[in-house]
Parts: C-alpha cells; structure tokens; sequence
C-alpha cells in the first residue's frame, strides 16, 4: 500500500516536473502558424467537401515537408460544420481563440454570418471562388477575400461563353436562358449579375430554385420541359447537380446546353451520371482536373509515399481535391508575404495576415516554380481589388473526364465594377463603415 | 393538356416512392407503437451496403457479372439489415418494454445517429452507384392524341410497378398471415400480446427486418436514381407529411397518402410556385397534411383515437 502511495507520488511528480522542463517545447509548439479548417466530411454535401478538404490538408503537409513558411511550421486542426451556417460559426468561435489568422469558411452561408465578425477579431476570411461578390471592394471589405473569382465572375463568364456560340453576348436578344439555383446565399448569388446582363442583351431569364439539398427536382424540369430554354445554368453543389443532370436526362434535355457554375463542375457531379452526362460543360475556377501537375506529384512523392496523404491516393490531382489545395496555397501565401514586411521566420498575426493578403502578388514565374504550370494564371490584389484575378475556362465532361473546352475567359469590368461599387457602398452605409482612403490603404 | 399529365403522372410515380418509404413508418409503428425516426437511415445504410457489396463482389468478379455482383450485394445488404434488426431488439427495445412512446422516439433518434454514422464509417462517404440495369431515357407516348405526347420517365414508371407490388405484398401479409395479425397484436397492447403466448421480442425482431427489407428496396429504387450518399436519409423527410396525412396506422394511408402528396407538391410547384418564387414543394406538402391534421387528427385513414376518462 505503501509502495503504491510512493509510486502515485512520483507519477504525479514527475507530471509536473515534465510540464516545468518542457515548457520550451510548448513554446516552440506555440511558434506555428496555425491554420483552422473548416470542412464537412458528414452530411449532405460529404461527397464534395472531402475531396477539398484532403487537398487543403495535404497542401499544408507539404509546406511543412519542404520546411515550412520560411521556416515557420504550419499546424492545423479540422472543424467539421456540416455546410451549415450555425455550426461553421460555432466552429469559428471555438478556433479563433487557438491563434487562427486566417478563416476559410468553404461556405457562402457562413460567409455572410462571419463577414461583421472577422473586422472584430482581426481575422482575414478567404472565400476563393464563393463569399459576397461585393467583397471585391476592399476598401469596404477590409477583411474579406474573394480570391480567384466571384459567383458574379461566374454568371458574367459564363454569359460570355454561351453568347460566343451565337456569334456575341449582343445576339442573345430573344434567347432563354434558365438558371437552376440552390435555394440559398450560394445559389441566389449570381442572380443580380444576370438580370443585369439580361436587361443589357436582351434575354429572358428564368429562376427555378431548387430546395436544399437538391434531391428532388421533378417538378424544376417538368418546367424546362415545357418552357424549352435555350441554355440551362446549374448553379449547384453536391447532390443537387448530380440529380439535375439526372432529371436532365430523363426528360430529354440536351446536356450539350447545360453550363454549371465551378462548384458544378468536378467528379462527384458526374461520376455516378456517367455517359448520361457527356457533353456537359462547367465552368473552372482556372483549374480543373490536374493530375499531371508538378504541385500533385510533389504532393505524392513528398506526402502520400511517405504513408502521411490525408485521403486516398486515386483523389489526388481531381478538380475539388485542387481546389482545396490552391486554397491552402493561398493562405499559405498571404503568410509569406506578410513575413516578407514583417520579418521573415516570423509567426503572423491576423492583421499582418490580412496586410499579405492584400499584397499577394503570384506572377506566373512564381506560379510555375510552386508547381503550378499551367494550373493556375497570375493572382494579384490590391487594397481595392480583394479577388486579385477573374480568369476562368469551360470544360466538358466526355462520359469519363473533364477535359477542356475554351480558352480564357475574364469577367467583364465595365460590367462588374459599377456592380461591385454599388453594392459595396450600399453595405457599408447600411453598417456605417467608411471607404478606406488611399492613404489609408497606403498604410 | 400534355403537360397537365405529364405533371400528374411525375407526382403520382414519386407519390409510390413515398408510399414506399412511409411504408417502412407505418410497419414499425403497427407492430411496436414506437414512431422510428431511424427510417431514413436504415434507408442510407441499407443502400450503401448493397452499393459496396456489390462493387467489391464485381471487382473481384473481374467485372463479369453485374447480375451475380447485384445478387451478392442485396444478399449483403440483406445479413446487414437483419443485423441491424436484431441489434437493435437485443440491446435497445428489450430494455425499453412498456415505456412511453416519447422515450421510444427519442431512441430512434439516437439510432438514426449511429446508423449514420457507422453506415458511413464502414462503408465510406463518397457517392456510390446501384445500376440494376433500370432504363434512364424517358419514352414520349399519345403523340396522336396529344399534341407533343406525354412523356414518362421509364425509370420511374418500373420504380413505381415495383414499390406498388411491395407495398400489395405488405398489405396482404399484415392483413392476411398470422405473423402479421401477431405483429398487430403487439403493437395493440404488448402486455396482452405477451399474455396470449406472442414473443415480443422475436416478433420486434420481425417487425424491424421487414423494415429493413422495405428499406433496402427504398434504397435500391432511390440509389438507383439519384446515387447513393447521405441525401437518402432525407427520403424519410419526404415521407413525413405522408403518413401524417395518411395515418400512422395505415398501409392504404401509406399509400394514397404518397400519390396525393407526390401530386400535390409537383402540381402546387409547378402551377403556384412561379408566382411565390417557387421551390415550395417541401413545405407545401407539410402544408397539405397540416390541413388534414386539422380536420382529421388521426389522418385520413388513420383509427380514430379515443381516449377513455
């Protein structure tokens, strides 16, 4: 009895003891940059955030392989939100208190919820390819970053796309052209931008929303069939496009005219569709599938062969496994360009995170030497230009890959800009927010 | 006129897909009282193992047989959903005899979880395909009666002859066998049925494998249709207003339940959801069986409950 009295002591003090001697070691834990995921690998929309999700982690498993940011190793932890609104904030609020400098939501529902809390905590949100489109500006948005693209991006391009097969936008006059839409802040996000284009071309638009999560579509094209739209854009994410292409199907409609939206556009869409869904076109957040780049084969030679890959190793290289890794890419970025203003080997904070957002410049050289030949074009931002780039292909599903099927697109500005500066400073009247000066953003 | 019919006929072909799942309600509530919530899931398990079984067994068949790696996976998903029936006999209703009806519910709940989740965990979260060779081009017919035809969906159309000719089996198994008028029993009164010689739980385990067997054709039929992921517990939500509106109790409310609501929320869509924005076939259903529920408390073919004071 004796004896186990002794041994507890000294089990409890060298508990304490090691906690005393390895304090250094929670120190050097602490000079990590730690990077919050926010995922869903449950739920409705498993099928899609997986892939991303696998990209992302392995992406941060590979800037540690090769040393980390400047030599600041990355950590990170997983939060999983479901795509709902109400567990992504509750995610956020748990992890920002763990040193998070930079949030990405992977959901424009939560998007919308963080956006008024990010300037509270001094953390940079980035919505790469989703978010607010008015989040471009800003010199409102100060602490949003819709890098790469918009869904206004999106509708406008794919606008453009569809009105090249007649020859011009300015011969859509009289066509139809049916958006089949999440019922949600995603999926009613282009729709401005649309009605837009559709009072300056001429085209009628018609707005068939769909329920969440998308499974049942019948009565959406029974309407289509009737109506015979010209085109039919998909504005879905997870089982939703899988199902529209589906009913497509089966009431006849062409695939040939169907154009989803990046989100619409990756294997989980049309794998289980097959042939049924050859000829359908989406468009690409610059990238789509990218098995053969150099970032992919770094990814499995550097990780997944040294057993440490997050998913299964087929995954790698596929359009939403690359999405989720151009979007740890970009975090990652905003790091090290904050480090090259704020000292190099350094842990960021958030603002100076959101300074290396703001000042990211990705020319094509250094795209390449990343391993991102021909995956991706030059991003730059600026204090007023959060998204940094607008270039966008179309590629088409053959019953078996997506292959590509344009060349580059880039949204128009003269259409965008006054769009994006209208709603912008509607936002910051209604939150009284004040435009940031140039000085101010000299700063 | 095409259309009109065309509408028709979509609603009342999902209409007998409901019926089938709200079929899988009715059962477990006939035979044991208890509402089980975990339909949906057993829907999601039950499909995702006849997906997974049969992929394996086709790859290890080197892609000879579809029909023997079908065979394989409903035999697999089969064992799965009678495993599930027994587990959940022996090591959650046993010690819940005679409780009240919302601790049972709340039990289903939990089991809808861990089905869930155990269903995703062995059997992955991807989207997995079921091809029992169901057709996916639509057929136009009455070309020289109608202007334009109608059009059917042929999927749709044999999905609907099958969930009919399960449902007419159900029906004739509860009214007709003595396992069935057994299975009654219990669900009257557990106390007298166990007074009178019925085993309750060989009879609980029963009653949840013809659940299990209604929801692997469920799975099947929807599976085959839309893939096979997480989306398929939301199937059950669709059946809600159904057997609301048909009644609890009831195998014909089950199905005349399902054809009014697949009619009336494609109808409603269709011709009222343009001018409210659209996308109210969800909750219009709901609607529907709130009215019912207002006239009708019990649904329309529900037994009418007394309560003795």
């Amino acid at each position: 009895m004796k004896f186990r009295s002794l041994a507890l002591a000294a089990a409890i003090a060298s508990v304490g003891l090691s906690s005393a001697v390895f304090t250094p070691a929670a120190h050097a834990q602490a000079a990590e940059q730690y990077f919050p995921i926010l995922v869903y690998r449950t739920g409705a929309y498993a099928a899609n955030g997986n892939p991303w999700a696998n990209g992302y982690v392995d992406y941060l498993k590979l800037v540690n392989a090769k040393g980390g940011i400047n030599g600041v190793k990355v950590s990170f932890e997983e939060c999983e939100t479901g795509y709902a609104t109400d567990r992504g904030v509750e995610c956020y609020e748990r992890l920002k208190g763990k040193g998070a400098t930079v949030f990405q939501p992977l959901s424009t529902g939560i998007t919308f919820a963080l956006t008024e809390k990010a300037p509270v905590d001094k953390i940079p949100l980035i919505t790469a390819g989703y978010g607010r489109s008015e989040s471009q500006d800003g010199s409102v948005f100060t602490w949003n970053f819709p890098l790469l693209g918009t869904y206004w991006v999106a509708a406008d391009v794919a606008i453009q796309h569809i009105g090249k097969a007649y020859g011009g936008v300015d011969n859509l006059k009289g066509k139809k052209i049916a958006l089949v839409y999440h019922d949600s802040p995603f999926g009613k996000e282009p729709i401005p931008l649309l009605q837009e284009r559709a009072k300056m071309h001429g085209f009628d638009l018609q707005l068939l929303p769909v329920a969440h999560p998308g499974v049942e579509q019948k009565a959406t094209w029974l309407q289509i069939r009737r109506d015979r739209p010209d085109h039919v854009l998909l504005w879905g994410w997870g089982v939703m496009n899988s199902t529209s292409l589906k009913e497509a199907q089966a009431t006849g409609y062409p695939r040939d005219k169907m154009l989803g939206v990046w989100w619409a556009g990756a294997e989980p869409d049309v794998k289980d569709v097959g042939a049924g869904a050859k000829g359908y076109s989406a468009l690409t957040l610059q990238h789509g599938a990218e098995p053969n780049s150099k970032v992919v084969k770094d990814i499995l030679a550097m990780v997944h062969d040294k057993g440490q890959g997050t998913g299964p190793k087929d995954e790698v290289g596929s359009v939403l496994y690359m999405r989720g890794l151009i979007s740890a890419m970009l975090g990652v970025e905003g790091v090290a360009a904050a480090q090259e203003r704020y000292g190099k080997g350094k842990v960021m904070t958030g603002e100076q995170v959101r300074w290396g957002l703001e000042n990211l410049n990705l020319d094509q050289d250094k795209l390449d030497g990343m391993g991102f030949a021909g995956v991706m074009r030059p991003v730059q931002t600026s204090c007023t230009d959060h998204m940094g780039a607008s270039w966008v292909r179309v590629h088409t599903w053959d019953g078996n890959k997506w292959e590509f099927s344009s060349d580059w697109y880039q949204a128009d500005d003269k259409v965008l800009r006054p769009m994006v500066l209208d709603a912008a400073s509607k936002y910051a009247a209604e939150k009284n927010i004040q435009r940031r000066t140039a000085e101010q953003c000299a700063q | 006129m095409g259309f009109f019919i065309e509408t028709m006929l979509g609603g009342l072909m999902t209409g007998m897909l409901y019926s089938l799942v709200a079929l899988g309600f009715v059962l477990i509530f006939k035979a044991s009282g208890v509402f089980n919530f975990a339909q949906g899931a057993m829907v999601l398990v039950a499909a995702l193992a006849m997906a997974r079984f049969s992929e394996w067994s086709n790859a290890a068949l080197g892609g000879d047989s579809l029909f023997l790696a079908n065979v394989i996976g409903i035999i697999g998903a089969g064992i799965v959903m009678f495993a599930v029936a027994w587990t959940v006999e022996r090591f959650v209703l046993r010690k819940l005899v005679n409780q009240e009806g919302a601790t049972l519910l709340m039990v289903t709940l939990g089991i809808a979880y861990v089905l869930e989740g155990l269903g995703q965990t062995f059997f992955g979260s991807e989207i997995y395909s079921i091809n029992v060779g169901m057709p996916k081009d639509p057929v136009i017919m009455f070309e020289g009666l109608i202007e334009g035809g109608v059009m059917i969906n042929k999927e749709d159309f044999i999905a609907a002859l099958l969930a009919a000719v399960l449902v007419g089996g159900l029906t004739v198994f509860f009214q007709k066998t003595s396992v069935g008028r057994a299975l009654r029993a219990v669900a009257d009164d557990h106390q007298a049925a166990q007074s009178v010689g019925i085993p309750l739980n060989k009879t609980w385990v029963i009653v949840w494998c013809v659940a299990g067997l209604v929801a692997l054709v469920a799975g099947i039929i929807w599976g085959s249709k839309m893939g096979v992921q997480f989306s398929l517990v939301t199937v059950a939500l669709r059946a809600l207003p159904v057997v609301i509106l048909g009644g609890l109790t009831s195998v014909p409310g089950a199905i005349v339940g399902g054809l009014i609501i697949g009619v009336g929320e494609k109808l409603s869509e269709v011709y009222l959801g343009p001018y409210v924005g659209g996308g109210i076939e969800i909750w219009f259903a709901y609607v529907m069986a709130l009215i019912v529920l207002l006239f009708r408390p019990q649904g329309l073919f529900g037994e009418k409950i007394i309560n003795r004071v």
